[in-house]
């Protein structure tokens, strides 16, 4: 066997371990990233699918917010403009978590239908853009009018 | 001047067509004329975003509200610092910041080339003529940056507190210097290619540019992830999201390729691979823009969705086809010049140490874009998590870290058993007495023992090669340590800076297994009232509430908890984390409130405090974490980019004279023979 095979070998080998590293860890990993209309659809379709840890990116609705004063519980309503669920999170809130904002959060449906989140990220379209919006003008580098099917 | 910067966008969109036009023309027909005509206008592009740069700068810097982009990012009330990185803050400017950045670089290596590689330059010129083209369409189309609002605001938005910290106004440059750096060795290989010169010479043109990326990428990186761990208040520095990704692909393609181009140069292997890798970075560096700026992958990083991520993604295939073709038409002018002869050599190592690299590239990539993937192949969008990117690219970062000792040393061609035993016994022994010592401490993780074992061995190598190498100095020609110690590393730049670098690495994985052990404690206290708290270290910790502060300060409004810290009964003074409200100059809120956290630092570890809220006006909610060895992450970028800086240096052209000895041998020389003590020596012309 000469080196160049070897080294193929050896290169299959590291590849290998790392494919394998990779599915299993895909299988362990991945989660369904839904709008709350494609999570009502699953869940429609079978109910079981409450089960699965779920990431669900949705926009909050304005004047919901409901922050326990220690800032590390709080709920809320999130929506794609066609279902709504309330929510219910136990942690941190990022900064950048507030009325109306786009967010992505991780967690479950309970029994009542409460989605119960273990993470909270906001994202907002405009984090890093505040774009003015005066008289009549509509913010220039404000959210989406609608939000993307995540 | 603000006209002036306008106009100079659309002059220098004609200066790039033109400069790609000529270019090719004058490369297809072999015109000196049309040539140098498309390297001056290669000048002129640069010299007319350099003024579209200004007038924008000017406009921030006097408030011109009308201009969309001003009013967007800054306010009266900005401190004035920020009103220059403000530049960057947004799509546009950044943009704008890009394209200076490139057709700065596309000057000074046209200029640098006037008289050299001059088959080569005429399709290098037009390349860079396109990539500058693109970047200047997708302004003068789509972002324009001097877009007007048609009433003027009284005071601009302001920018997002969390973008007013040096390490952000900081970091973007950088990282932009990198990125753009990979087109460079991008139009080389482009013209190699198309001229069938794919020898050396063009790797030896592109070599220094890829380590400017390099060296900017590596900065880059690290300075977002020290912002991200100062600003964003989640005690950490790395999340695997996808922009964090976007930047790290690139760099895992050029530092594979700074690796192979050694082979390459020494041995003639891999040259189809080294062509690959070089437009592998910089299609890299244009797909982590599309999705940064796309919005097709969930980031929390997202910038504004636009339009302009199509602009990308056509970009991106149009130059990956043309490339593929180019790559496939001339498979023979790329055969390799020698084989592999021994799995045992430095040759195999370098392989492994691409393979690896490349391996973490991909998985990367593949868990970045995994949801877009799912979403094609099963209609449903499933999202990856930091567990997948660390178990794939834990154990290969492991890999590569034992390579990284292995490489450097073991002998080429073929190592005998000799070699590997002098080369190797003292370092895999410091190797297995750091893991003893950490084991007899009573650490039992696995994964950070395994990383402190290899650890221990990488840096054994390290010093190792730098005790011989000084002895070897000190003997021939009696210097002092201190002297033989430097002018080792001044006469073998490429060599010792590169250890240099090693060792960053090696204080890096350190580091990165010290996370491991992090401990962290919530509590609600009222002033007055303690926290108690034990770090990984075995020490207590008790953190008394001193009540919570409010306060003006520049342009916010600011709400403070402060701690008074003891160690195991020592005082180690206050710790305060704040809430602040930034407010315009009408005192008026903007943003959300932001979060300031406080840090105590030091080498052991980091006690890190957020505020999260306050219950009410002296009871405070408050997250504390023991983040171990996080000051080594900083540390181990600097020595990185020290290691990086002392490997760029330009060697002295003239024979450097030193007692009587001149130094002449080539450098392809110096590392040959790794393995004899007298290696060490042929760099200084023994």
């Amino acid at each position: 066997m000469n080196a160049r095979t070897k080294f193929l070998l050896g290169g299959v080998l590291v590849l290998g371990t790392a494919s394998y590293l990779m599915a299993s860890s895909i299988d362990e990993t991945a989660t369904y990233y839904l709008t709350p209309s494609e999570l009502a659809g699953k869940v429609q379709a079978n109910p079981r699918f409450v089960k699965n840890g779920v990431k669900v990116g949705a926009r909050v609705v304005s004047g919901t917010i409901v922050r326990d004063p220690g800032g590390r519980e709080l709920t809320f309503q999130m929506t794609d403009g066609t279902r709504t669920y309330p929510v219910h999170y136990r942690g941190i809130a990022p900064d950048t978590f507030t009325d109306g904002v786009d967010i992505v959060v991780e967690g479950r449906l309970d029994a009542t239908g409460v989605f119960q989140a273990t993470t909270l990220l906001a994202k907002c379209a405009s984090r890093y853009e505040n774009a003015p919006a005066g008289p009549g003008q509509p913010g220039t580098g404000g959210h989406p009018a609608n939000v993307p099917k995540a | 001047m603000i006209l002036v910067g306008e106009l100079s966008l659309w002059v220098a969109l004609l200066m790039a067509a033109w400069t790609t036009t000529v270019s090719f023309a004058g490369g297809l027909q072999g015109r000196a004329d049309l040539v140098k005509s498309g390297e001056r206008a290669m000048y002129a592009t640069f010299a007319f975003v350099l003024l579209a740069s200004i007038g924008l700068w000017t406009a921030l810097f006097t408030h011109d509200f009308s201009i969309k982009f001003v009013a967007s990012f800054t306010s009266r009330n900005l401190p004035t610092p920020y009103l220059f990185t403000a530049f960057w803050a947004g799509q546009e400017g950044s943009l704008l910041f890009w394209a200076l950045i490139m057709t700065m670089y596309s000057a000074i290596a046209v200029f640098t080339n006037r008289n050299a590689n001059r088959a080569l330059m005429p399709w290098v010129t037009g390349t860079l003529g396109v990539v500058a083209l693109f970047f200047l369409m997708t302004m003068a189309f789509s972002e324009n940056p001097y877009e007007r609002i048609d009433w003027i605001p009284a005071d601009g938005r302001g920018m997002n507190p969390q973008l007013q910290n040096p390490g952000m106004a900081a970091h973007p440059p950088m990282l932009y210097l990198g990125y753009v750096g990979t087109a460079i060795p991008f139009a080389f290989a482009i013209g190699a290619l198309v001229t069938r010169q794919l020898d050396h010479q063009w790797l030896g043109a592109v070599r220094r540019w890829a380590l400017v990326s390099w060296f900017f990428l590596t900065i880059g990186i690290v300075l977002g992830m020290w912002w991200a761990y100062v600003e964003l208040g989640w005690a950490g520095y790395w999340a695997w999201d996808a922009v964090e990704n976007s930047s790290f692909l690139p760099w895992l393609t050029v530092t594979a390729f700074l690796h192979s181009i050694m082979i390459q140069e020494k041995r003639g292997m891999l040259r189809k691979w080294n062509v690959t890798l070089v437009v592998l970075s910089f299609l890299l560096t244009i797909l982590g823009t599309f999705i940064t700026r796309s919005g097709v992958i969930e980031s929390v990083h997202a910038f504004a969705r636009s339009s302009i991520g199509n602009w990308f993604l056509g970009f991106l295939v149009a130059a990956a086809v043309l490339t593929a073709y180019l790559v496939s038409t001339r498979l023979t002018d790329l055969k390799a010049k020698a084989e592999l002869e021994s799995m045992v050599s430095r040759e195999a190592a370098f392989l492994y140490n691409n393979l690896v690299l490349v391996g973490i590239c991909f998985a990367t990539l593949w868990g970045t874009l995994f949801p877009i993937l799912s979403e094609a192949v099963k209609g449903d969008k499933i999202t990856v998590g930091p567990p997948f990117f660390n178990s794939v690219n834990g154990p290969l970062g492991l890999l590569l870290l034992a390579l990284t000792g292995i490489g450097p040393l073991i002998a080429w061609r073929r190592a005998s058993l000799v070699n590997l035993r002098r080369q190797f016994t003292w370092p895999a022994a410091a190797g297995v007495a750091v893991f003893a010592t950490l084991v007899a401490l009573g650490m039992r993780d696995p994964y950070a023992l395994i990383s402190y074992l290899l650890a221990g061995f990488v840096f054994g190598t390290i010093i190792q090669e730098f005790v011989k190498g000084v002895g070897a100095r000190q003997s021939m020609y009696g210097e002092g340590m201190a002297a033989a110690f430097v002018r080792l590393i001044g006469r073998n730049r490429r060599r010792y800076g590169g250890y240099i670098v090693h060792f960053g690495v090696v204080i890096l994985f350190c580091a990165f297994a010290g996370l491991m052990f992090k401990r962290d404690v919530t509590a609600t206290v009222k002033t007055g009232e303690t926290v108690k708290a034990t770090d990984p270290y075995g020490h207590e910790w008790v953190f008394t509430s001193q009540g919570i502060s409010t306060f003006e300060q520049l342009n916010r409004r600011v709400m403070a908890i402060s701690f008074a810290v003891t160690r195991d009964g020592q005082s180690m003074g206050l710790l305060s984390s704040e809430k602040r409200q930034h407010v315009d100059s009408n005192g008026e809120p903007t943003f959300e409130p932001s979060t300031e956290v406080g840090i105590l630092e030091s080498p052991k570890q980091d006690v890190y405090l957020v505020f999260t809220g306050a219950v009410d006006k002296d009871t405070a909610a408050v997250h504390i974490n023991f983040n171990p060895l996080v000051w080594w992450v900083w540390f181990g970028g600097i020595i990185m980019a020290f290691g990086g800086m002392i490997v760029m240096w330009p060697q002295a052209r003239r024979g450097e004279r030193e007692g009587g000895y001149v130094a002449q041998l080539p450098s392809a020389r110096e590392q040959a023979e790794a393995g004899t003590p007298a290696d060490a020596l042929a760099g200084a012309g023994a």
